[in-house]
């Protein structure tokens, strides 16, 4: 057979990869074509409302030369779909996006050379449209024609190039997104909607505090409602099961519980001094440029922190689980099915794992979707092959779901005479930001914690700086300084519960720098831009920052009483998406932002309107954290259990934001989901102070805030 | 919720009649989803504080979630479902697509049906009176100005 792609070379393994392929060699690992006219699309990543099946999709109707009619994204599960751990990071489109580039633009070869061998002509002779394979001189077959699994059961070679960019017709389109239709007109979809046979519903009684433990319970009231099928305890582990979800929410309301509470919680008001005075383990990075330091003429400091953090998802968590034997099947919102079929199986001790995804509503990192999976696996023990589905209380989406941890930063900058930058020192306190599912030899379930016979709960860590780092996530500089220092004293102690949030340590991070960037360029008579422009070499980051500056007109800013304008700019990761936000603002007793301005460079995008949504998106919900979020507790509780106690931006309170995307066809793409959220901050915080020249340099920018930074001013 | 007698009751969602036999303190939102089998509208607190629930009592949105089954009877009950449907799309729907104003789509439903019921009252609102009419609905993506562009595109196109 005439094969474009050799495979002696094929079969060189260990060659690495581009993208997933890295991991997931094979290639009918990600798509198979089908005789009925259509191929199937296998992805490790999962829908969460950011559009990533729409950009994938579009990737291979690109490579493939079909239309995006005859490409069907298959859900992900354990079964079928390539292992991409955690959707997660703003790293789909470069992780997933990539290897389906390559993946089909090598299966795109391999059936080019079916075709040239079936129709007796040369290779070079063929064009494919919508997957119909055509010969100059007539001769036609298709995709769907040669379709044979045994073509793609082959380890990809990775040297099939992708199209280049001035060939791209569908990359690079806002096609809408595959997802939309059924959310708007209220078809099913997502996992809250989705019914089994048989069906079951579950319930969790959640303790009133991380320290509580399960005293007694009196469950006679709970037992006569009627369906109410069985009441499950092991240790403080309790749950419910019922006919219908209305008995078990009657139920539940009748199961009458007493724990004791320890009180194991820092005092709100004062995190900073509380991570400050716990057990660290504390890593350190510096660098040094060759040339001799410019002379400091002096010396600036400055502390700024976050507080814990909400994902505060609109649908609470939901899973349904059904045993076969020891067999298990999950359907789960997890954003990685992966992971949590490992942690199943530790927790469970289930012979098989299938954990199938469903959408649900967003996530904004490890919330509770992992959690209540176990909760339903738990619980569907006791229900004799029934499956169960479990959902969460808003109470427990607001109080058991994980948290993004709290953070204090300390900043130092050596300043030369000019006010030059010539030495910076980032010093940070904060748990590990994530405490995802199957990392540990322990699983990170939460009900897997309140079991008689417990697991162990393990601190949360931070993925290595090389991949962007957790905590430490944005805290060595972007700017060209001539020496540098990050120390991250990772706190072990973990009283609250903290994991990925978007962005990690990012938004503080970025936060801190840009607020102090901002003092900085204040305090030596410099521009905001201008002072950041002089400390910055990277031409695409000079880039988002100056397209910014002209869309919002800084230089036309008009000063007037109580408004005021800030910059914040960020390249996520170091490694990932540049943007560069403006906020113009009003302030008085509080803040009330009017406009984000904001320019992204993301390299060669994918969907313009899908970057731009998840950027808007991104803004104003970091709007709604730097105004609005902090999680409330006393000494044993959260408290901050409701939308009342934890209230987020409404739409009377959101800004306008405008979108500007830096072409960068030739730049390789990267993900945006997380890009936006530590400038906007940076930009609302720094806006302030041009408002009310105060510096509030603890997140949220709340009245009280704003009012001791003002009567503590000079 | 405390679990009382079943009754019998005559409910008209979608303008379909549905009679059927249930506890008289069922919340709307649980007999649309579980016995009507009508998953558009969505649960989000069970408080009436964030509005995935809304559905159109006489017009009028409001949560579902708290509102007892007794309380819907004798009244005219629009889903999303009922706004339109792919074949024969509300104009809020087809605005919501050409807005593309969504990203996760787990409050939009609730989001329709509040729009739905200012443009039954209001049907060109200013943007300040959008914005008005959906602040009981909450967003956590971020989709908040698509949302506005799309509740005034349908005003203008109708």
């Amino acid at each position: 057979m005439n094969l474009a792609v050799d495979p002696a070379r094929a079969a060189a393994a260990g060659t690495p990869l581009p993208g997933s392929l890295r991991v997931n060699r094979r290639l009918s690992q990600w798509l198979k074509f089908h005789r009925e006219g259509y191929v199937e699309v296998f992805s490790g990543k999962v829908e969460i409302g950011q559009g990533i099946l729409t950009a994938l999709k579009q990737i291979v109707a690109e490579e493939l030369d079909v239309s995006l009619a005859k490409v069907r994204m298959s859900p992900a599960c354990t079964a079928v779909s390539p292992d991409e751990a955690v959707t997660s990071g703003s790293r789909s489109i470069e992780e997933s996006g990539t290897a389906l580039h390559h993946a089909c633009a090598e299966a795109r070869a391999i059936y080019l050379s079916a075709a040239a061998e079936r129709l007796g002509v040369p290779v070079a002779s063929l064009s494919v449209v919508d997957g119909n394979i055509v010969a100059s001189g007539g001769a036609r077959t298709s995709y769907w024609e040669l379709a044979d699994d045994r073509l793609l059961d082959r380890e990809a070679t990775g040297e099939i190039a992708p199209k280049p960019a001035e060939a791209q017709h569908v990359v690079g389109m806002s096609v809408p997104r595959l997802d939309l239709p059924d959310k708007v007109f209220g078809v099913p979809c997502f996992i809250h909607d989705f019914e089994l046979k048989g069906m079951v519903h579950g319930r969790m009684l959640r303790p009133p505090s991380a320290g509580a433990t399960l005293q007694s319970v009196d469950e006679t009231a709970a037992r006569a409602v009627p369906g109410v099928i069985d009441i499950v305890r092991d240790g403080s582990l309790i749950g419910l099961l019922a006919e219908s979800e209305a008995a078990a929410e009657a139920a539940l309301s009748k199961l009458s519980a007493r724990w004791s509470e320890t009180p194991i919680l820092p005092d709100e008001n004062a995190l900073g001094a509380w991570l400050r005075a716990q057990e660290v383990e504390t890593s350190f990075v510096a660098g040094n440029a060759p040339s001799a330091r410019p002379p400091v003429a002096r010396t600036v400091k400055a502390s700024y922190s976050r507080p814990y953090l909400a994902h505060a998802s609109i649908g609470p968590s939901c899973a349904l689980a059904q045993w076969h034997g020891s067999k298990l099947h999950v359907w789960t919102h997890s954003q990685g099915i992966f992971n949590l079929r490992r942690d199943l199986m530790l927790a469970l001790h289930a012979s098989e794992v299938v954990v199938e995804h469903v959408q649900g509503a967003g996530c904004y990192g490890h919330n509770g979707a992992d959690d209540v999976a176990f909760d339903a696996a738990w619980l569907a023990r006791a229900a004799a092959g029934r499956p169960v589905r479990v959902q969460w209380s808003r109470a427990d989406e607001l109080a058991w779901a994980p948290f993004g941890p709290a953070m204090a930063i300390d900043l130092e900058a050596d300043l030369a005479a000019d006010g030059a930058i010539v030495g910076w020192r980032h010093t940070l306190w904060s748990n590990g930001h994530t405490s995802r599912p199957g990392r540990a030899d322990s699983p990170a379930l939460l009900g897997a914690w309140h079991l008689a016979k417990p697991f162990e709960r393990k601190t949360a860590i931070n993925p290595p700086l090389a991949g962007g780092g957790g905590a430490e996530r944005n805290a060595v500089p972007i700017y060209a300084l001539p020496a540098w220092q990050m120390i991250n004293h990772h706190v072990l102690e973990m009283p609250l519960r903290a994991s990925a949030l978007r962005s990690l340590g990012a938004y503080a991070n970025v936060f801190a720098v840009e607020s102090f960037i901002d003092e900085l360029a204040i305090a030596a008579g410099e521009s905001p831009v201008g002072f950041r422009l002089r400390h910055l070499a990277d031409r695409r980051a000079r880039a988002v920052i100056e397209r910014a500056a002209i869309v919002a007109g800084w230089n036309q800013w008009a000063r007037r009483e109580g408004a005021g304008h800030g910059l914040g700019f960020a390249r996520y990761k170091n490694a990932g998406a540049y943007c560069a936000v403006i906020a113009e603002i009003e302030a008085d007793a509080e803040v009330r932002v009017r406009r984000l301005t904001i320019a992204v460079d993301a390299g060669r995008v994918i969907n313009p309107d899908g970057v731009a949504n998840q950027i808007e998106g991104g803004a104003i919900q970091a709007t709604s954290w730097t105004l609005k979020e902090a999680v409330r507790f006393d000494r044993s509780r959260v408290v901050s259990d409701s939308w009342e106690a934890y209230p987020i931006l409404r739409f009377s309170e959101v800004p306008a934001v405008q979108v500007e995307i830096v072409p960068r066809p030739d730049c390789g793409s990267v993900g945006v989901g997380e890009a936006a959220q530590g400038p906007t901050a940076a930009a609302i915080a720094n806006a302030l102070f041009d408002a009310l020249g105060v510096r509030v340099r603890s997140l949220p920018l709340t009245a009280e805030r704003i009012r001791a930074a003002i009567s503590s001013a000079p | 919720m405390n679990q009382g007698k079943a009754r019998r009751f005559t409910l008209q969602v979608n303008g379909r009649e549905h009679t059927l036999s249930a506890d008289e303190n069922s919340s709307l939102l649980d007999v649309l989803r579980n016995t009507l089998k009508l998953k558009g509208t969505r649960f989000g607190c069970g408080d009436e504080q964030c509005g995935a629930c809304f559905v159109l009592v006489d017009g009028r949105a409001v949560p579902s979630c708290t509102l007892p089954l007794g309380s819907a009877v004798d009244k005219v009950i629009t889903t999303v479902e009922g706004l339109g449907s792919s074949d024969s799309p509300h104009a809020l729907q087809q605005a919501f697509l050409a807005e593309q104003a969504a990203q996760c789509g787990y409050c939009t439903s609730g989001m329709l049906v509040s729009a739905a019921a200012l443009l039954k009252r209001t049907p060109r609102p200013s943007e300040a009176e959008v914005k008005q009419a959906l602040d009981r609905n909450l967003c956590r993506c971020g989709s908040h100005n698509r949302i506005v562009r799309a509740v005034l595109r349908a005003a203008a196109a109708a």
